[in-house]
């Protein structure tokens, strides 16, 4: 029905949908010849999906935005008509952050209040004692990881511009700088938190649904002029994709999803590591210490794989409140309309209504205003909007 | 080159042969501070030492995402770059991402001077991807010959030919099957292998 298709992906779990369409054969049920390419930056994905090397990749949710917005690089506009993932990543410390952490806590350990408050006395002792501030690795500068570890240290009133050092790392290189010293933490999606865990050189302290219920991770991500050309192509996209969601969700189909996403040219990590981050089943530390969030990584569940433009508003939030981008009406409505619902609406033939009551559910601070954004940020003392 | 300074040009690539061909074709255009970077770990750490105007790094390399963070106005970021390649021209984007390589032009470099560098890097990445090609060729073709020496050897011994007459055997049958000689020979060896 249509040429053959190039699609980028990053290896890690929220590429799931993505890739169990293709190579489960839902895609080609579709009509479509889709051949992914695994790569290795989120740069690299951004850059080739923009200047068309790519028809469509598996996207950072905020990276679409950024690139709707022109932020940090060249500007074009790109729209998301699916989500691939709600949730799925998990801040993961060292065992001496962890025990410093633990010693400091007024509160739950899964409370992301308490350990914030406990972070915020840890690095002032830091501070004192002057040595090197506490240090945070993430994937990317526009990333829902950046924004959720920023969120929720600042909560418990550390700043992360001036009390710690956030760092960018891509993924693989993680747990190895957590082993190695070079950051105490890091806030990864899945399987690297695992993995460290696995290795006896990190405690995973939250799973980021613990700060926020419901966040957009990645996204099926296509130019704007594109789906514009190719309004049946994304249709089929949106249609295959999500029934490898829905394939996915089935705790019957998860055993053969993991083996598929394990293969070396696709994530190449144990199917066993990959099936404990669907089912959302963690070992959380090196003792053995499980557990389990029907919360942990969403694909396809509790509408998950439609876009949700109140989660777009959230993220444009985000980089209003750490000086990423300046506020205007413009720029919040160019965010909103890269998530597409109209789109995965028409496609799969429904009525058009989110299924998820409240769409961000955070920790701390008052519900999300998406029409609010000025009054929002404005209840949250730690930021570093642009005058 | 004028008055003006030469530019400070960090190459980020963990292949040594290509950084070589790369920092070599920038000094013979005179831009004489080339620093290589190989080693990935505290990459930013390492920027900031040297403190450089332009910075290539290749799209293998996992780390192209640290220099991103470059963008960023913080604390942590000490110069922000100014841009990726130029903003302005996509089809230097696409040529430098079609050659492999990528290019952050920090902030105060002035736009003509960057473009020189940019399309002296397109160009070495491109030769750099064509001598890799013909090492692959030059080793296949190697191989190819073993293989049809041992084909050779193998008539020779079974049928009691000299080894021009061997090869005109394999050559011949080529012809007719419309196949490679290494294919032919190839068959040869995994018959005899078979047949053992």
């Amino acid at each position: 029905m249509t040429g053959p298709l190039s699609i980028g992906f990053i290896p890690l779990v929220d590429a799931a949908a993505l890739i169990v369409a293709v190579d489960k054969g839902f895609a080609a049920e579709e009509g479509l010849d889709v051949t992914l390419v695994r790569e290795v930056s989120w740069s690299n994905v951004r850059d080739k999906l923009n200047i068309g090397l790519f028809d469509a990749a598996h996207l950072l949710a905020p990276v679409a935005i950024a690139s709707s917005l022109g932020l940090g690089h060249v500007k074009v506009p790109i729209v998301a008509p699916f989500n691939l993932g709600l949730n799925g990543n998990a801040i993961t410390v060292s065992p001496a952050l962890h025990a410093a952490i633990m010693a400091e806590i007024d509160g739950a350990r899964f409370d992301p209040m308490a350990t914030a408050q406990a972070l915020s006395r840890v690095v002032a002792a830091r501070r004192k004692s002057g040595a090197e501030p506490v240090t945070f690795g993430m994937t990317f500068p526009f990333s829902t990881h950046n924004y959720q570890l920023r969120f929720w240290m600042a909560a418990g009133g550390v700043d992360p511009d001036e009390d710690v050092r956030l760092v960018v790392l891509p993924p693989p290189y993680m747990v190895d700088s957590l082993a190695s010293g070079q950051v105490d933490a890091f806030c990864v999606g899945a399987p690297w938190n695992s993995i460290a865990v696995d290795r006896g050189v990190g405690q995973i302290l939250h799973f980021a649904s613990d700060i926020l219920v419901r966040a957009a991770e990645k996204v099926l991500a296509v130019r704007q002029s594109w789906s514009e050309k190719n309004p049946e192509v994304v249709a089929a996209l949106i249609r295959s994709t999500f029934r490898a969601a829905e394939f996915i969700e089935l705790p019957q189909n998860r055993a053969e999803a993991a083996r598929i996403l394990a293969q070396p040219e696709r994530i190449g990590v144990d199917a066993d590591v990959i099936q404990r981050t669907l089912d959302g089943r963690l070992k959380i530390s090196p003792d053995g210490t499980m557990r389990e969030s029907n919360r942990y990584l969403l694909v396809g569940r509790e509408g998950a794989g439609r876009p949700d433009p109140v989660q777009a508003a959230w993220l444009y939030a985000q980089m209003v409140r750490w000086g990423q981008a300046s506020i205007s009406p413009e720029a919040l409505g160019i965010a909103k309309a890269v998530f597409r619902p109209d789109l995965y609406d028409a496609a799969l033939g429904r009525g058009g209504k989110a299924e998820a009551p409240d769409a961000i559910g955070a920790f701390a601070g008052p519900p999300f205003d998406a029409d609010d954004i000025a009054g929002h940020l404005a209840a949250f003392k730690i930021g570093r909007r642009k005058p | 080159m004028g008055a003006e300074p030469s530019p400070k040009i960090v190459i980020v690539d963990e292949s040594p042969i290509r950084a070589a061909i790369l920092e070599e074709g920038l000094r013979e255009a005179g831009f004489t501070g080339v620093v290589h970077i190989s080693e990935m770990q505290n990459l930013l750490a390492r920027i900031y030492a040297l403190d450089p105007d332009v910075i290539l790094i290749d799209l293998e390399n996992p780390s192209r995402d640290i220099l991103e963070q470059m963008f960023q106005v913080s604390r942590a970021v000490r110069r922000p770059i100014a841009m990726f390649v130029d903003q302005s021209d996509a089809a230097s984007i696409q040529a430098s991402v079609d050659a492999g390589v990528s290019a952050y032009i920090v902030d105060g470099l002035k736009k003509e001077r960057i473009k020189p560098i940019l399309d002296l890097c397109i160009s070495r990445f491109n030769a750099f991807s064509k001598l890799q090609d013909e090492l692959e060729r030059a080793k296949s073709a190697l191989e190819d010959r073993k293989v049809i020496d041992r084909a050779k050897g193998i008539l020779m011994k079974r049928k009691g030919l000299t080894e021009d007459e061997a090869y005109v055997l394999l050559r011949s049958t080529a012809m007719r099957e419309k196949k490679k000689i290494s294919e032919i020979a190839q068959s040869i060896l995994t018959a005899s292998e078979l047949l053992k």
